[in-house]
């Protein structure tokens, strides 16, 4: 569906149901550089199993009007906006890499809305090396190449797709050259800018899940960890073999552990 | 810092989508024979037939090994995804029917295989579908022949069987211009010598029966997607970006942003039509994509050496294969198909039909038969075979006679074949 987040258009994917508020509900948030797609094989299930499911393309991403925001802080704040928006005041927030920032900040800035906070493919701080982001400065491919490469395991780059018939990296590659100009920095420099994360942590206070690909190059499980230990409380997973994505490599181990947690 | 490379062609055509088997840890990709699966529970079958899951339920819509065959393809192609069909043709039909229905056209190539421009010509208009056939050469021609309704371009990367090397960047910008994909048969080039996706086409299709299988023992075909061509935004493809009653009101282009097409060709297209790949066929062509490399290579390093011997020799009249300089698209070859131009081509004996005949049965390595991309020599004459239904007219139109003979260069040693040309070449000139 599209609705006006803050004046400007955005697509939510609801796998084509309308919102029933008597319904609890899930937020689904992309990574830099990605949209709604890249949760097909986790939110789905979920809107057929009794939640308002909701996958924003986040501004200036896939179907949504730009700009792209500039920093995890602004893009809590969206997603605040996009709930207002939607009439949907508490609900489960996963978000992934980057969406993993913006869910946490959102949750820390907004605790009584969030039931359940489930992050993947995270690190707080988020940096950014600098070839990838000077890459993406200019908007050069060498950028994207870098990240198809670090984002997927060895093993995910020789194929052996869950979804049959479809080439992994080659899928991601084609998803990142579908955005805009000038995202890809917008979202690795916000990634790399925010220093939040530490804050943010402390002040979360609903049931948290954490999972990392154990051979993860992007955000490593290490760094994982360390977020972990900022929040006592939280469950952490770690899927053996997966990289950093994870949701596309290990979709039904991921889905799984949402199920439970969700 | 250096820019991470992912994995080569060579190291693809022998890896690309599978992992060794994770129960027994067997190297080669087995053979999952079954016509299905068994499901975890219920809730997981629930999940597998609408799609919350990925996997695999029944043989006719996917399959494990048919699935290391699309992966690889598409990997090779530079592509997103492929499906593994029964034929080349299954992969046509798929490919057309996926993207419209009936009062939609399409403007193609009028150099096609046979078994594509019967389909095109005389079938599909019983289902409400039209074709404009026009020059491959002429840009303005495909331009011209656009309507309203048209749907998809089409063309052969190298054209059945006059070679009529198809200028994939300017036809793709024309067809990119009205808003429409670019589908192309790739099967005599294989992604070995040309990678269309790279040169603006959005859709590539081959019969995996010729050289991606080589060893002439299946039959099959593969339908590639680019991811690259933007079906919301082109206005003109509502069975991607609408709803679709055949599947709780899935909308495919929403589903995936770069895989609509291919989830309503599996969805849709193979689950109605039926036209699938068998597993062992699809390990046969995995076989033979193993190799497609090293094959490609010595298929075009022998089809060099026959050129130019039949270009000298006096009983030939022209030798058509678009690295001569007389070819009217030796340029464009040279830009499109820098590591060769495959290893079909056509040429004439001197003394037309009877002279051709005398040829054909002298022969003793090269085999008479209807195929092509063979590891094994074949030949073949196109006017009373492939193009049987064409009048004298529409094979000129296709860019042969009556007296073309066409030959699909094999691996045998390069001496050997040259030798029995040679001998066929002296018997056919003798009345």
């Amino acid at each position: 569906m599209k609705i006006d987040v803050h004046g400007r258009s955005t697509y939510i994917y609801t796998a084509s149901h309308a919102i029933d508020p008597a319904l609890p509900a899930v937020v689904f948030i992309h990574g830099g550089e990605q949209d709604h797609s890249t949760w097909a094989l986790q939110s789905r299930y979920f809107a057929y199993h009794g939640r308002n499911v909701l996958v924003p393309d986040l501004p200036g991403h896939g179907r949504s009007t730009g700009p792209a925001l500039g920093s995890v802080v602004q893009l809590a704040d969206w997603i605040a906006g996009m709930l207002d928006a939607t009439g949907i005041d508490k609900t489960g927030v996963a978000g992934h890499s980057m969406g993993s920032l913006i869910a946490l900040e959102f949750t820390a800035r907004q605790p009584s809305r969030v039931t359940q906070l489930a992050l993947l493919g995270t690190a707080a701080p988020m940096p950014v090396a600098a070839p990838l982001l000077d890459a993406a400065h200019v908007n050069d491919h060498a950028a994207l190449d870098m990240i198809n490469v670090w984002s997927h395991s060895s093993r995910a780059q020789f194929g052996g797709n869950t979804a049959p018939g479809m080439w992994m990296p080659g899928t991601n590659m084609r998803l990142m050259e579908r955005q805009a100009r000038d995202v890809l920095y917008t979202d690795f420099k916000a990634c790399n800018d925010y220093a939040g994360g530490a804050d943010a942590a402390m002040r979360v206070k609903c049931p948290v899940l954490i999972i990392a690909g154990s051979r993860d190059q992007m955000t490593p499980p290490r760094a994982m960890q360390e977020l972990g230990q900022r929040m006592p409380h939280a469950q952490c997973i770690l899927l053996d073999g997966a990289g950093h994505a994870l949701m596309a490599e290990q979709p039904d181990a991921v889905l799984d552990a949402l199920i439970r947690f969700l | 810092m250096a820019v991470p490379k992912s994995f080569s062609f060579d190291t693809l055509s022998l890896h690309a989508g599978q992992q060794p088997d994770p129960l027994h840890g067997a190297r080669a990709t087995p053979i999952y024979q079954t016509t299905s699966f068994v499901f975890k529970d219920a809730d997981h079958a629930a999940a597998l037939f609408n799609m919350e899951r990925a996997g695999h339920v029944y043989s006719r819509i996917s399959n494990p090994t048919c699935a290391v065959l699309e992966e690889r393809i598409a990997a090779l192609e530079g592509g997103i995804g492929a499906i593994a069909t029964a034929s080349g043709q299954a992969a046509l039909h798929l490919a057309i029917a996926t993207l419209m229905g009936a009062g939609s056209h399409i403007v193609a190539s009028r150099s096609l295989y046979g078994g594509s421009h019967n389909l095109l010509h005389y079938t599909l208009p019983r289902f409400g579908i039209e074709t404009t056939f026009v020059d491959p050469r002429d840009i303005a021609a495909f331009r011209a022949a656009i309507r309203p309704n048209t749907r998809l371009v089409f063309g052969e990367t190298l054209g059945n069987p006059g070679l009529d090397v198809l200028d994939v960047p300017r036809v793709a910008a024309v067809a990119h211009e009205a808003g429409l994909p670019l589908l192309v048969d790739a099967t005599f080039t294989t992604p070995y010598l040309m990678q269309p996706f790279a040169l603006g086409a959005d859709l590539v299709y081959h019969s995996a029966t010729k050289f991606l299988g080589g060893h002439g023992i299946a039959i099959g075909g593969v339908l590639v997607d680019s991811g690259k061509f933007d079906w919301e935004a082109a206005g003109k493809f509502a069975l991607l970006s609408e709803p679709y009653d055949g599947f709780h009101g899935m909308v495919f282009d929403e589903e995936s942003t770069v895989a609509a097409f291919l989830l309503r060709a599996r969805r849709e297209g193979l689950r109605d039509f039926g036209a699938c790949m068998s597993p062992t066929n699809a390990f046969q062509i995995l076989q033979g994509i193993e190799t497609l490399p090293l094959r490609m290579q010595r298929h075009v390093e022998n089809t060099r050496k026959i050129v130019a011997f039949l270009g000298t020799h006096a009983a030939v009249e022209t030798v058509v294969y678009p690295e001569l300089p007389d070819h009217p698209d030796h340029e464009l070859a040279k830009s499109l198909l820098p590591k060769g131009c495959g290893a079909v081509f056509t040429f004439a004996v001197k003394g037309g039909r009877a002279a051709g005949r005398r040829f054909i049965d002298t022969l003793r390595i090269f085999s008479h038969l209807a195929n092509v991309g063979d590891a094994k020599s074949l030949v073949i004459h196109p006017a009373s075979t492939t193009h049987y239904r064409m009048d004298e007219a529409a094979l000129n139109a296709a860019g042969i006679t009556a007296g073309t003979i066409r030959l699909s260069i094999g691996l045998e040693d390069p001496a050997d074949l040259i030798e029995d040309l040679a001998r066929a070449l002296y018997a056919s000139q003798k009345a």
